[in-house]
């Protein structure tokens, strides 16, 4: 099974800083790594080519630094890797990158000389949040997608998903191509040794432009994106409330108690 | 590009499973009313689902001014081929300026299909909706980096604009059960051969449907708590109050709880008269998804814990001798 997986280097959202004045993000000193999300559907991935053979390709469409994600990627797993990079791609939203990404995977096609099976992204990327590039992608290939998927089981020619919902669970078949998005695993994704980190460092990693995708630029960029960013702020969600520090339980308890009666909360 | 001025009034899809509706989509409603009430434009409901007419009439009491009911056996349960499908028809035929979308798990599922078939804009998991007065667009707000920022997204020159919502923000408006509308049917239908992916079983985790995103009064426990056991103290005091349990990431990850009580920016966001937080630290995950509560109570034992910076009443202290002394005195108060 030829498997492609789409990442993102994202900051770590848990080491993220604000600037106060501008409302943008502090990118200077916080941590870059791998989507989380996305680290689950390369193990996925992964397994699925280790039981039955065939590729595991990752993608990733961001700038030059973006490559250090993608070598992590070839060290815990991938056979291969490709940067999609171009200043026309910058400002997309969601329906440019899509746009974008399924023009890509038509392009590695290509240059690997393979059909892809099963094309895999994390359910979201936890700095932007929005669940939405792998269902636009399914939809750009026209493939069938399942998303949010706990667990990936080949079987005939198939897919069996868990997909997550509500109060459980479903399971979900599909015929293959599909796309499926990965929210977590059974299990917790492999760590890289010495020796696939070399391996994984002296390993090539193409990129692939605008010219060797064959895309409409009036799809592309910040000019192809029908979303745009009005502007930003930082919640301020902090309250003057009340707060007991050394008091004694049994004070401290009842002093709520009243406090939720006298407020009427209760 | 759309022709931007063939398209015309705000429709609230009224997401269903098994013949019920979810409750985002009265929530969604009732902000909706609003913004069609200063566009003055038609608020329209649209349905889709199996034995779903009188999920329609509920929609038009809850403020719809009419409803469009798309009903088969193949909406039943949900698939992304049949509902974006029948999404799609629907949109190309009656070209809605505004498409409102509950961001449950099956609403993101469908809705970027449907924005990414008609090309046009959708903003996902928004927590907030208003009208650019410049412009007249919708301005979609959502919290984006894990809850450190807010955006503010609109979708100037394409149509329909679209977005999900996020369950639990908003609250339902009133109910009026003689409000009538009008119910228009439409005929669309998805071919089995069509639908590409299968549902084969449904496993239910959690005994009884948990309703964090309607509960009045939510007492939520965090890896403070120590322990699945460790649960009953809050139980207890929930017990009481006829509140709902819920919990932190933390405390999913330790499965100590299953995800479906996680409140947070990857779990649900809630807004409860009550919100008691007991051994949370209140990382702004966590608190992205609760900060909309009428009053936040927190008991956490270390003073520093950030929860307290968002609480109207806070205790630094040990939770497990806390809440039987709260649980005791709201017994005599109302005894």
């Amino acid at each position: 099974m030829n498997i492609l997986v789409c990442i993102k280097q994202v900051p770590d959202t848990n080491e993220i800083k604000i600037d106060p004045v501008t409302h943008t993000l502090v990118r200077k000193g916080v941590p870059s790594i791998v989507n989380p999300f996305d680290t689950y559907a390369l193990e996925v991935g992964v397994r699925l080519k280790e039981q039955l053979g065939g590729k595991v390709v990752v993608i990733s469409m961001g700038p030059e630094q973006a490559k250090e994600a993608l070598k992590t990627c070839l060290s815990v797993g991938a056979d291969d890797a490709y940067l999609i990079s171009d200043r026309k791609f910058g400002g997309s939203d969601t329906l440019a990158t899509s746009y974008i990404l399924s023009s890509a995977v038509k392009a590695v096609e290509e240059k690997e000389g393979l059909k892809f099976d099963l094309i895999l992204c994390g359910k979201q990327a936890v700095d932007g949040d929005t669940a939405q590039v792998g269902p636009e992608m399914a939809e750009h290939l026209d493939l069938p997608q399942i998303t949010y998927a706990l667990d990936i089981v080949y079987e005939d020619d198939k897919i069996q998903v868990k997909r997550e919902c509500d109060d459980g669970y479903d399971m979900i078949t599909t015929t293959l191509p599909a796309v499926v998005t990965v929210v977590k695993l059974p299990y917790e994704p492999r760590y890289a040794t010495i020796r696939t980190k070399m391996a994984a460092k002296k390993k090539e990693i193409p990129t692939l432009t605008f010219d060797d995708l064959k895309t409409d630029e009036a799809y592309c960029g910040l000019g192809g994106s029908p979303t745009k960013v009005k502007g930003t702020y930082t919640p301020n969600r902090e309250k003057n409330g009340v707060k007991l520090n050394g008091v004694e339980a049994n004070d401290a308890g009842a002093q709520l108690a009243e406090w939720l009666q006298t407020n009427k909360i209760l | 590009m759309a022709n931007k001025t063939d398209y015309k009034n705000i429709w609230v899809y009224i997401e269903t499973e098994c013949g019920q509706a979810k409750p985002v989509g009265h929530e969604l409603l009732n902000p909706a009313r609003k913004l069609a009430d200063e566009k003055q434009c038609q608020l329209i409901a649209v349905v889709i689902g199996k034995d779903v007419e009188e999920v329609a009439k509920t929609a038009i009491s809850y403020g719809a001014d009419s409803a469009i009911l798309v009903d088969g056996p193949e909406y039943e349960y949900y698939t992304t081929d049949a509902f974006a499908g029948a999404m799609e028809q629907l949109i190309g035929k009656y070209k809605p300026e505004t498409v409102i979308i509950g961001a449950t798990n099956n609403g993101r599922d469908m809705g970027p299909r449907v924005s990414c078939n008609l090309k046009t804009g959708l903003t996902a998991d928004c927590t907030d909706l208003a009208i650019d007065e410049e412009t007249g667009n919708i301005a979609w707000t959502r919290p984006t980096f894990g809850g450190n920022l807010m955006a503010t997204i609109m979708c100037p020159d394409h149509r329909p604009q679209m977005g999900t919502v996020r369950p639990g923000v908003f609250k339902k408006g009133a109910f009026d059960e003689g409000k009538t509308g009008e119910i228009v049917k439409e005929d669309i239908h998805i071919a089995e051969s069509d639908i590409r992916t299968k549902l084969i079983e449904r496993v239910k985790e959690v005994a009884e449907a948990v309703n964090l995103e309607e509960a009045e009064i939510i007492i939520t426990g965090g890896r403070g708590v120590g322990s699945a056991e460790g649960f009953k103290t809050l139980q207890e005091l929930a017990d009481e109050l006829d509140a709902t349990v819920g919990c932190s990431r933390a405390v999913v990850d330790a499965g100590w709880m299953p995800h479906a009580y996680q409140v947070g920016q990857s779990g649900k966001t809630v807004a409860p008269k009550l919100y008691i937080a007991c051994g949370v630290s209140g990382a702004i995950q966590h608190v992205a998804g609760m900060s909309g509560s009428d009053y936040i109570v927190a008991i956490n034992k270390d003073e520093d814990a950030p929860i307290f910076d968002v609480a109207d009443f806070g205790i630094v202290g040990n939770l497990f001798e806390v809440l039987p002394v709260l649980t005791e005195q709201i017994k005599k108060q109302r005894a």
